[in-house]
């Protein structure tokens, strides 16, 4: 039973995990490019729905799609001075690690704004429901989790959908195979890319509203060690893989619901980044193959 | 000279030679987030020579910068089958499983730390700084230096021209790693007192960060880097918080304007003008 209730605990987590990943691999896959804003974003979903709520006053309903709104604006923010800036100026953005230094620039100001607005404290982030866990034949269950995991789901569902059927999404394979070709055949890259930093943006602020609701606290540096494990969730899953990396995702929650339940929460570290470390060398393209996106790039 | 003034250029040279371990395989093309790591391999091995075995303090100095160097070595071989995003996510994979793996480690103290018996003064931490810059310099003049600039520039195009590739990388890779170690060593006896959180992933980040603000081009790059950074904090006093806010529009806008960092050969030339502009 305890046992069991390990392996709830774990997909349920690697459900938040999954959200994240999903974020960063999309870009990837996408753009070639890895976007260190994500927890910074993640963290201004979790901080600004709380600080609209309990300093703003505004109810949940209201506060949770600002704060959303406010992320799609921070990754739209990050696309005009990381991508768009440097293929405007270098031709390709990706060449050297420009864009990838410019986004770590991202996290630290994001990181620094709210610090100076609301200090470094953790912030306790009120419930909008008594009791927000379920039980089931003694299995405890917690719902934000369950949401998230479902949302991450359905999500990644519903870009498979647009990936695979609208215009907009042939666009993107187009892009994802090729900036230059896709310009060349007439594809309007400054107006299609800041689709891709649109759906980052709304995940990464999703899941930190599903993070904050989970553990019901935010503070500036909550993207942080959340965002370690999504990487490492996408890497599990190879780059530019969704499906992969919510499979990853569950995979590395498990995982460290795992070590810390039989060998203790000190060498969580160790097992997670030791594994990372051995995948990236021995099998790069991830568990499942070659990913989904964005193939032939890597 | 007084104390404050002391403690911040002990500060600025531990992080100059930090910034090294990021700027030799910078100029070489490859991106090292994991300097933090090598900071405590050789923070750490330096301090327990000098507490445990009270080993001459060159000679744990010497140890901290060789197990680094080793470390630095098995670490870059491997690596080099990975690129671009890959490279930067094994650097960062081996920072954290080497403060993962201290933190378990209960002979240097763990997760409450390690205090370190010997003290070292500022004046010898400059003076380390100083011959690690001029080691650096003469590095960068010697045909070494040449490859290095020369597989930043175009990997395959140096390989044509019949430069082992992997074996630069590697040893810029290494060498770069025996900086971070030399650097966490004079850290550990310096401040006396070394913890796993001190070498965390914010620090390789910043140290990454800075190296390329101030550019990977030149020997002087790093130092300008080291000092925006080390002395911001002290010029910002009062405001500390705004110090992280302008340090990041800092690198956006030198990422965005400069790509190439603050200080270029170019730029050196032109303000020198002693030589010809080159390249």
């Amino acid at each position: 039973m305890i046992f069991l209730q390990q392996v709830i605990n774990g997909l349920m987590l690697g459900g938040l995990y999954a959200l994240v990943a999903v974020s960063f691999t999309f870009v990837i896959g996408m753009l070639n490019f890895l976007n260190f804003s994500i927890p910074g974003i993640f963290m201004l979903g979790g901080i600004l729905s709380w600080a609209f709520m309990v300093p703003g006053g505004l109810p949940w309903y209201a506060a949770v799609p600002l704060a959303l709104l406010a992320g799609i604006a921070a990754s739209l923010l990050v696309e005009r001075f990381t991508y768009r800036y440097m293929r405007a100026r270098f031709g390709d953005a990706t060449e050297h690690a420009i864009p990838l230094v410019s986004s770590m620039g991202f996290l630290i100001l994001f990181q620094g704004l709210v610090q100076i607005q609301w200090g470094a404290e953790l912030h306790s982030f009120p419930s909008p429901w008594q009791d927000t866990s379920l039980r089931i034949g003694g299995l405890l269950i917690s719902i934000p989790q369950v949401i998230s995991l479902a949302l991450a789901m359905a999500l990644v569902f519903g870009l498979t959908v647009i990936l695979g059927r609208t215009s907009l999404g042939r666009s993107l394979r187009a892009v994802a195979e090729s900036p230059d070709t896709a310009q060349l055949l007439g594809i309007d890259l400054p107006r299609l890319i800041p689709a891709v930093f649109i759906v980052t943006g709304l995940f990464s602020a999703l899941a930190g509203v599903l993070f904050a609701l989970n553990y019901l606290q935010v503070s500036h540096v909550m993207g942080d060690e959340i965002a370690s494990f999504a990487m490492a969730a996408m890497v599990v899953g190879g780059l530019g893989n969704v499906w992969g990396a919510i499979a990853g995702g569950l995979l590395l929650g498990l995982m460290e619901v795992m070590t810390i339940f039989f060998f203790g929460a000190k060498v969580i570290k160790v097992a997670v980044w030791g594994a990372l470390f051995l995948l990236i060398l021995v099998r790069p393209q991830g568990l499942f193959g070659k990913p989904a996106v964005g193939k032939g790039k890597f | 000279m007084s104390g404050y003034v002391a403690g911040i250029l002990a500060v600025l040279a531990i992080n100059l030679l930090l910034a090294y371990a990021v700027f030799l395989p910078a100029a070489a093309g490859m991106i090292n987030l994991g300097a933090a790591g090598f900071m405590a391999i050789g923070a750490y091995v330096s301090a327990y020579l000098d507490v445990e075995y009270g080993l001459a303090l060159p000679l744990c100095l010497l140890a901290g910068a060789v197990v680094s160097m080793v470390m630095g070595c098995l670490v870059a071989i491997p690596l080099l089958r990975t690129k671009g995003v890959y490279m930067v996510l094994a650097t960062l994979a081996f920072g954290e499983i080497v403060s993962g793996a201290l933190i378990n480690m209960e002979a240097v103290g763990g997760a409450a730390g390690y205090p370190v018996t010997t003290f070292i003064d500022m004046p010898v931490i400059v003076a380390m700084a100083v011959c690690g810059l001029l080691l650096v310099v003469y590095l960068l003049s010697t045909r070494f230096g040449l490859a290095m600039r020369s597989i930043h520039d175009d990997e395959q195009a140096t390989a044509l021209f019949g430069i082992n590739v992997r074996r630069v990388k590697v040893m810029a890779f290494t060498i770069g790693a025996g900086f971070a170690g030399v650097a966490g060593a004079l850290y550990g006896h310096h401040y006396n007192y070394i913890e796993v959180a001190n070498f965390n992933l914010m620090l390789s980040t910043y140290t990454l960060l800075y190296v390329l603000i101030g550019g990977t081009q030149t020997a002087f790059g790093p130092l300008v880097g080291a000092a925006i950074f080390s002395l911001m904090p002290e010029m910002l006093r009062g405001s500390e918080h705004w110090r992280f806010v302008i340090f990041a529009v800092l690198i956006i806008a030198t990422m965005a304007l400069r790509p190439e960092g603050v200080v270029t050969r170019h730029g050196l030339a032109r303000l020198f003008g002693r030589r010809k502009v080159e390249g």
